[in-house]
């Protein structure tokens, strides 16, 4: 049965002898109330929204410039300290949480916006300044930063760009990636490197595209240049029952091939519908085995004309029902229940697993039927919203962390997802990350070669492989369960266990 | 020369010592970057489409295939590749290929708005300088799995790996688009507007400023959109245009505008990538006997009689300047890429030993 659990990378020993002389040199370097030791303040950090890894750290500092990262990095360099780069910790898939000889950088200090730019329409922000932050500070003149992961109200831009994170409205806008211009970042060596800046392109290799998604391996991002957009004259939504996920998918399929691209195209199964209209009351049809919801943001005129189009698509695929929002409050309830998916599924079931595969949008439906054979097979309950119009999906095994061997089962199950979606053409994860949570499956993804090439670029910026240790990359011993706590999501809420997720 | 007729071949070309190789296809942008004294390692057997299905938005092709039969492929189901790649600007008559194109990260006008090359390159199969067969990416537009490889190779100009096998993204097409052209009265005001139309809501997809023929605004999307949205752009920016071109005069312009054809004339040509509000400053510092901006402004080219690559360089702050065109000498004395910052530079050179330790790939080309 897979996965084995996840183990944590071993700590050195005389790293953690040495504890009490790191210590003292932190506090030389940083006003010492940033350098936090103490076992009780150090629990904040010991985990991110993988909640079920736990591990404290040897110490975590909370730099507030660059030249002190650059120090605190230049003295890990000398110690050969590692180091775990941390934003918000919102991951997802484990990207923040500690090793026990590691020392954390958080960058929560780094939180000023430090300039805007309508003319060039971006903004230069420190990077432990939030997603949603970036957009307030331009909404007044209406302009807004595109990727919109649904943790943006605390996730940091510096994580963002760690993570390539995306959101619901990646498939017209992109990812993190394409909207990121430049960033401020101190390698493992302790140096200050200024990648891109406010122009588009590399003007030789991009390194700058290489350090995006790079999940913390290569440097600390301190300062990031995003591009920002007008925001569009509209957004209006469809809400679509279909009485068959295959119905749905073949919308979906329809509505790309007659050249329609959605700001959002979600898709939940029957499962996910009910709980999210018992939890939210949004209006969804109860009846339905699958739910889309499109939404068409740009100039009224063309809106407008797409709402129309996808109708009539919608209605030749046999749409059970069909909404189209009339005003703003009711498109925003619209995605009320879609956005409160995860919470709702939390409410029927005392723990869930989400999961976070990505696949050729023809194979929808095929893996909708294969997962729901899975569930049967692992004797777990699997609630299912995907973004649909990238083929991204988030099934959400629900499992019960008190009875003994479900949380196994669920693993299992949720592994058997992802390795489907390999199978299938597709890969591991869509926006989530590799991090802890997926990084024994990477095997199956790619092969020793493929490994070995990202591998080598990892050793070009740390040759020690002082950063972010253990995480995407499988390493060859597999510990035993040592560096794992079991923990049941109800009764050990994480800081961020009130953050919506969608 | 060498040509090998499939991937095993190249990796048993690469992983048994031999000499050193210019990766060439089309052949199109041989001219670009520092000459090599290479043997030619023709890829053109690397051609065809693998996988194009439209209602995925993702087209899987080997590297040789030429852009004129994707861009046929996909315009006959509607679609298109969203980053509009240029016509080639040294060698128009010569057929550009797919892989070429990403290789030199080369986009068109569309590039402010909808994204580079680069951006819609998604998975890949290659052989790099040790010989070794591996993929990056994937097959699906959401991917975020591991090192972003597509990124490392996109613009790497053949030096790192050659392609085997390439996955882009691909948009639909619109059904519509419409140029407005206005008098240019300096280069500043010119990059004012394009930044005030693209900043506004009426869906401007490219802004290029020919001081031939105006500040051109490029509207796509639904005929009645279009209009629409013409209308409401002359409003907000208050000024009449001096022409419209629609449909296939408009597509025509843009595709000039792609090759720089109006800087033709001149035997040096630089492409500089800037900040749009740094564009008036800089042709100022340069003054340069015939220019086109791009990009809203973010985007220079520059037609020179010699290459004068300290004078363009002095000019920069932030950005960077890529030789074009130039002679053989002028070539082989200039740095065509923008040198970067020492510590910049010391990790290009170590990702370079990391793909390609025996430099075989297209040796000396963006050094």
């Amino acid at each position: 049965m897979l996965p084995p659990m996840i183990c944590l990378a071993q700590p050195d020993a005389a790293i953690l002898a040495r504890k009490a002389t790191i210590l003292a040199a932190l506090r030389t370097l940083l006003d010492p109330t940033d350098v936090i030791a103490d076992d009780l303040l150090l629990r904040a950090y010991e985990t991110d929204a993988l909640t079920a890894y736990r591990q404290r750290p040897l110490a975590v500092v909370l730099p507030h410039t660059t030249a002190q990262v650059a120090a605190v990095l230049r003295f890990a360099l000398t110690e050969g300290i590692r180091i775990v780069p941390r934003g918000a910790g919102t991951s997802l898939s484990g990207g923040a949480v500690p090793v026990a000889d590691a020392i954390v950088v958080g960058m929560g200090r780094f939180n000023r916006i430090l300039e805007i730019d309508y003319a060039d329409r971006c903004v230069v922000a420190q990077s432990g300044v939030t997603n949603f932050a970036i957009s307030e500070a331009v909404a007044a003149r209406n302009f807004y930063y595109a990727p919109d992961p649904s943790s943006q109200i605390a996730c940091t831009i510096g994580g963002n760009v760690a993570e390539n994170s995306g959101g619901v409205h990646c498939l017209k806008y992109g990812l993190t990636t394409h909207n990121v211009l430049g960033l401020e970042m101190v390698t493992p060596q302790g140096e200050t490197l200024r990648l891109g800046g406010r122009h588009l392109d590399a003007g030789h290799y991009d390194l700058l595209g290489l350090t995006i998604g790079s999940e913390g391996l290569l440097g600390i991002v301190t300062e990031v240049t995003v591009r920002i957009l007008p925001r569009p004259q509209t957004a209006r939504a469809l809400l679509i029952g279909f009485s068959s996920a295959t119905g749905a998918s073949d919308c979906v399929a329809d509505v790309i091939a007659a050249g329609i691209v959605p700001a959002g195209l979600e898709m939940m199964d029957g499962p996910a519908i009910r709980a999210a209209e018992e939890f939210v009351h949004a209006g969804y049809p109860l009846g339905a085995a699958a739910l889309l919801i499109v939404e068409l943001d740009g100039p009224v005129a063309e809106v407008d004309e797409l709402i129309t189009r996808v109708h009539a698509i919608a209605s030749r695929h046999g749409a059970s029902s069909c909404r189209a929002s009339a005003d703003d409050a009711e498109r925003q309830r619209f995605w009320a229940g879609r956005k409160a998916a995860f919470p709702a599924v939390g409410r029927i079931s005392p723990d869930y697993l989400c999961m976070d595969g990505s696949i050729p949008r023809r194979q929808l439906a095929p893996v909708l039927l294969s997962i729901a054979e899975l569930s049967q097979r692992h004797g777990l309950r699997v609630a299912n919203v995907f973004h649909a119009g990238d083929g991204n999906l988030h099934p959400l095994i629900l499992y019960d962390a008190n009875v003994a061997g479900e949380l196994e089962r669920a693993e299992a199950f949720g592994s058997d997802i992802l390795k489907l979606c390999v199978d299938v053409g597709g890969v591991l994860t869509g926006e989530h990350g590799v991090g802890l949570e997926k990084r024994d499956l990477m095997t199956y993804q790619f092969g020793p070669t493929d490994l070995e090439v990202q591998h080598r670029i990892k050793h070009v910026f740390d040759p020690q492989l002082r950063f972010n240790p253990g995480k995407v990359f499988p390493t060859l011993s597999r510990c035993s369960e040592q560096g794992r706590e079991h923990v049941h999501a109800n009764a050990a809420p994480s800081v961020h266990s009130a953050l919506p997720r969608f | 020369m060498a040509r090998p007729a499939n991937e095993a071949e190249l990796v048993e070309l690469l992983s048994a010592p031999g000499p050193a190789y210019e990766l060439v296809a089309g052949g199109t942008k041989r001219g670009i970057g520092r000459p090599m004294d290479a043997t030619l390692l023709d890829l053109s057997a690397f051609n065809g489409v693998v996988d194009y299905e439209p209602g995925e938005l993702v087209l899987t092709a080997r590297p040789a295939t030429p852009l004129n039969q994707v861009e046929s492929l996909l315009a006959a189901q509607g679609q298109r590749l969203a980053f509009e790649p240029p016509v080639a600007v040294l060698e128009a008559s010569k057929e550009q290929t797919l892989g070429g194109v990403l290789m030199a990260n080369a986009s068109g006008s569309r590039r402010v708005t909808a994204g580079s090359a680069r951006d819609h390159f998604i998975g890949f199969r290659a052989v790099n300088g040790r010989g070794e067969a591996f993929v990056g990416g994937g097959r699906v537009v959401k991917n975020v799995t591991g090192f972003d490889l597509p990124k490392v190779l996109a613009g790497s100009w053949g030096t790192l790996a050659a392609l085997t096998e390439v996955t882009v993204r691909v948009v639909p097409a619109a059904e519509s688009e419409s140029t407005l052209l206005f008098p240019v009265e300096s280069a500043a005001s010119a990059v004012e507007l394009c930044s005030q139309a693209l900043g506004s809501t009426f869906d401007v997809s490219s802004a290029a400023v020919l001081p031939a023929r105006g500040v051109a605004l490029r509207l796509e999307g639904l005929a009645a959109s279009v209009t629409t949205r013409v209308a409401g752009l002359l409003a907000v920016v208050a000024r009449r245009p001096h022409s419209q071109l629609t449909l296939a005069a408009s597509r025509q312009f843009w595709r000039q505008v792609g090759a720089a054809a109006a800087l033709e004339r001149f035997p040096v040509l630089w492409r500089l990538s800037v900040a749009p509000r740094q564009a008036a400053r800089i042709l100022e510092a340069i003054e340069p006997e015939d220019f086109q901006l791009d990009w809203g402004g973010g985007l220079i080219w520059i037609g020179a009689r010699e290459p004068d690559a300290a004078r363009i360089r002095a000019a920069l702050q932030g950005g960077h300047a890529t030789l074009i065109r130039a002679n053989v000498e002028q070539r082989r004395e200039t740095a065509a890429f923008e040198p970067q910052t020492a510590s910049v530079a010391a990790l290009a050179m170590r990702l370079k030993a990391a793909f390609d330790p025996r430099n075989r790939l297209n040796p000396g080309r963006m050094g």
